[in-house]
């Protein structure tokens, strides 16, 4: 077993695309539970409607890409809508079951036969990303950057643009939420009733930020189809919005920079613990497993860290603890 | 002390009649009919009620009363059964409670509800109205909404210099004592200058020393020419400190009047002193 490989290759996992379109969907997601406090559990339906947005655009009707962020993007407005309008108004627990159900029908039906004229079905779409391709400045045969650190040119041309999302997005909560707009999103997750006292409009407060995160989290969608060039709906499933959970507990929720940190630590942690568990095989040390059930094993690894991340530092990597504890007393 | 009962509020309440639903002379808010029941149970039933602007008017009762519901009714934070009511000459029933609030009549929570994890000052700049950065697409012109932030935090630091608070500004309102929490939610309460403060129980849960300060800070607010509007239990401070006194039993208003008038009231002896009274008359013939 190389150490050093598999660290080169956890770094590597912890600045790819992947680790970049959760860092995205996680930035949205802050907005939503990080500031508001709207607990959304299906994250990942804001992904899909993005991803097959671009999807169904591009490879049913041949649209340019550009109009299939669009759709994406509109799709996902109307889901926030869909999902604001009866909740919002209710407690908060009543957003989180809807939202949970929401993206799990919308996987459904997505993947539905009589879907399948236009989302593929079980099959999915492919060929989503010659248009993107097209406008690659990088070349697509050559690779770019140092040792394991390196990525073709489609590849770094992805990176650049969801990075180029992520700060993008990062910059926008970062202005947000240093003016008075963000303030009352604030006071609206401490307490709605005294907002509301105020003379806030609380439900159009709500509504403004399960929009603005379902759209960062369409982006993330859209990404992630251009990234892949195809789409398969078995991709969003549930597991998607717990890993983004994850991914915004651990870096720190309502800290600008925590979903950005909190995907990087968590793509290298999974990169990783898969990397040990393949060297310890090929060592012989693990006689009773084989290959399918490392998978499971990380993730048990995974979850074994997070217990502790809780236990020993609840605020993730760059909340404020004293902060955090407040209300615990 | 009696000098100071023949104040302003006192003056504004004379005429006035002692007696449920009685009219006041240039009332700021006047409610008709309101109703509101939870399954068989009505809570509030109340037919005609005037609050004389510029006084400070106690709503007492036994628990179980109906004074927090009317309380909710009227700040738009519980959907009414029925009637109407109107401040300031204009009708706000049904309104959301954002819409009273910015009417100009703004309330305060029995369980204060500092938001603990923001500062004081921002919980203080949270209260200012008309904010143009509070709109999301104003958040981004930070020139447009800079002189306006200026402007509030000043009044936010005046208000919280008032109240004792502008040591803490910068601290977490989690970190607050509950005293000092209901100090920072009245004087938040203030940035959104109102006409009218509805206070729901604001000597709760706080220690005597504090009590003075806060009864200081609401007779000011009249003096001011605010109206005070709050719901109490404590007998010595209603007494002290209300020009007018409505006594709520059952959902419905069994009484109104001066403090001297309620104190020989029978009907509220019966109904809510009555009950203190007898339970003391208990104990000592229990001590016999």
């Amino acid at each position: 077993m190389d150490i050093l490989s598999i660290l080169a290759e956890s770094t590597r996992s912890a600045l790819g695309p992947i680790a970049a379109i959760y860092a995205l969907a996680a930035v949205g997601l802050n907005f939503h539970f990080g500031y508001t406090g709207l607990l959304n559990f299906g994250q990942v339906g804001f992904m899909l409607v993005g991803a097959y947005g671009v999807g169904v655009s591009v490879a049913v009707f041949d649209l340019p890409l550009l109009a299939g962020f669009g759709v994406g993007l509109l799709c996902a407005l109307v889901l926030a809508l869909l999902l604001g309008v009866p909740t919002l108004r209710l407690r908060a627990d009543y957003l989180a079951i809807t939202t949970i159900a929401a993206a799990e029908v919308l996987r459904l039906v997505y993947r539905a036969g009589f879907a399948e004229p236009l989302t593929g079905g079980v099959y999915g779409l492919q060929n989503l990303a010659s248009d993107f391709r097209t406008l690659n400045p990088f070349d697509g045969g050559t690779r770019y950057g140092v040792g394991a650190l390196a990525y073709n040119g489609n590849h770094m041309w992805v990176l650049v643009v969801t990075w180029g999302l992520v700060a993008l997005t990062v910059g926008l909560t970062w202005m947000l939420m240093h003016s008075p707009w963000g303030r009352v999103i604030k006071g609206v997750r401490e307490d709605e009733e005294a907002v509301r006292s105020l003379g806030k409009n609380v439900f159009a407060y709500k509504m403004q930020a399960l929009v603005l995160g379902g759209l960062i989290g369409a982006m993330a969608g859209c990404m992630l189809a251009v990234y892949q060039a195809s789409i398969q709906p078995d991709q969003f499933k549930p597991q998607v919005t717990f890993f983004l959970w994850v991914i915004l507990l651990l870096g720190g929720a309502g800290r600008v920079f925590g979903p950005v940190l909190g995907a990087m630590a968590f793509w290298f942690l999974m990169t990783f613990t898969d990397g040990v568990l393949k060297g310890f095989g090929s060592m012989g040390w693990l006689p009773f497993l084989s290959g399918p059930d490392y998978g499971a094993i990380q993730l048990a690894f995974v979850g074994l860290l997070l217990v502790l991340l809780i236990v020993f530092r609840p605020q993730g990597i760059i909340g404020d603890r004293k902060e955090m504890l407040i209300n615990v007393k | 002390m009696s000098s100071d009962e023949t104040n302003a509020g006192a003056d504004r309440m004379a005429g006035a009649e002692p007696v449920p639903g009685s009219a006041k002379s240039d009332p700021i808010l006047v409610a008709d009919g309101v109703r509101r029941s939870f399954g068989g149970l009505t809570a509030v039933d109340v037919e005609h009620l005037e609050v004389q602007r510029g006084t400070i008017t106690a709503l007492i009762g036994p628990n179980g009363a109906g004074k927090s519901t009317l309380f909710n009714l009227l700040t738009g934070f519980d959907r009414v059964d029925g009637g109407r009511w109107t401040f300031q000459g204009g009708a706000i029933n049904g309104r959301p409670g954002h819409k009273v609030a910015r009417a100009g009549m703004v309330r305060t929570f029995q369980l204060t509800k500092a938001l603990t994890r923001m500062t004081v000052l921002d919980n203080m700049l949270l209260g200012a109205p008309g904010q143009f950065g509070e709109r999301m697409a104003g958040a981004f012109l930070r020139p447009v909404w800079q002189g306006q932030e200026r402007e509030n935090t000043r009044r936010a630091l005046d208000l919280l210099e008032r109240f004792k608070l502008v040591d803490k500004r910068d601290d977490m309102a989690g970190s607050l004592s509950g005293g000092q929490r209901k100090l920072l939610e009245m004087a938040r309460s203030l940035m959104t200058d109102p006409t009218m403060i509805m206070l729901d129980e604001p000597m709760a849960g706080v220690n005597p020393a504090l009590v003075q300060s806060l009864l200081g800070h609401i007779t000011s607010l009249r003096d001011e020419g605010k109206t005070v509007l709050f719901v109490e239990h404590d007998m010595d401070v209603i007494m002290g400190i209300s020009d007018w006194i409505v006594v709520l039993a059952q959902g419905r208003v069994i009484a109104e009047g001066r403090p001297s008038d309620i104190r020989s009231d029978q009907q509220v002896i019966d109904a809510y002193l009555g009950a203190q009274v007898e339970t003391a008359e208990a104990r000592g013939s229990g001590d016999d």
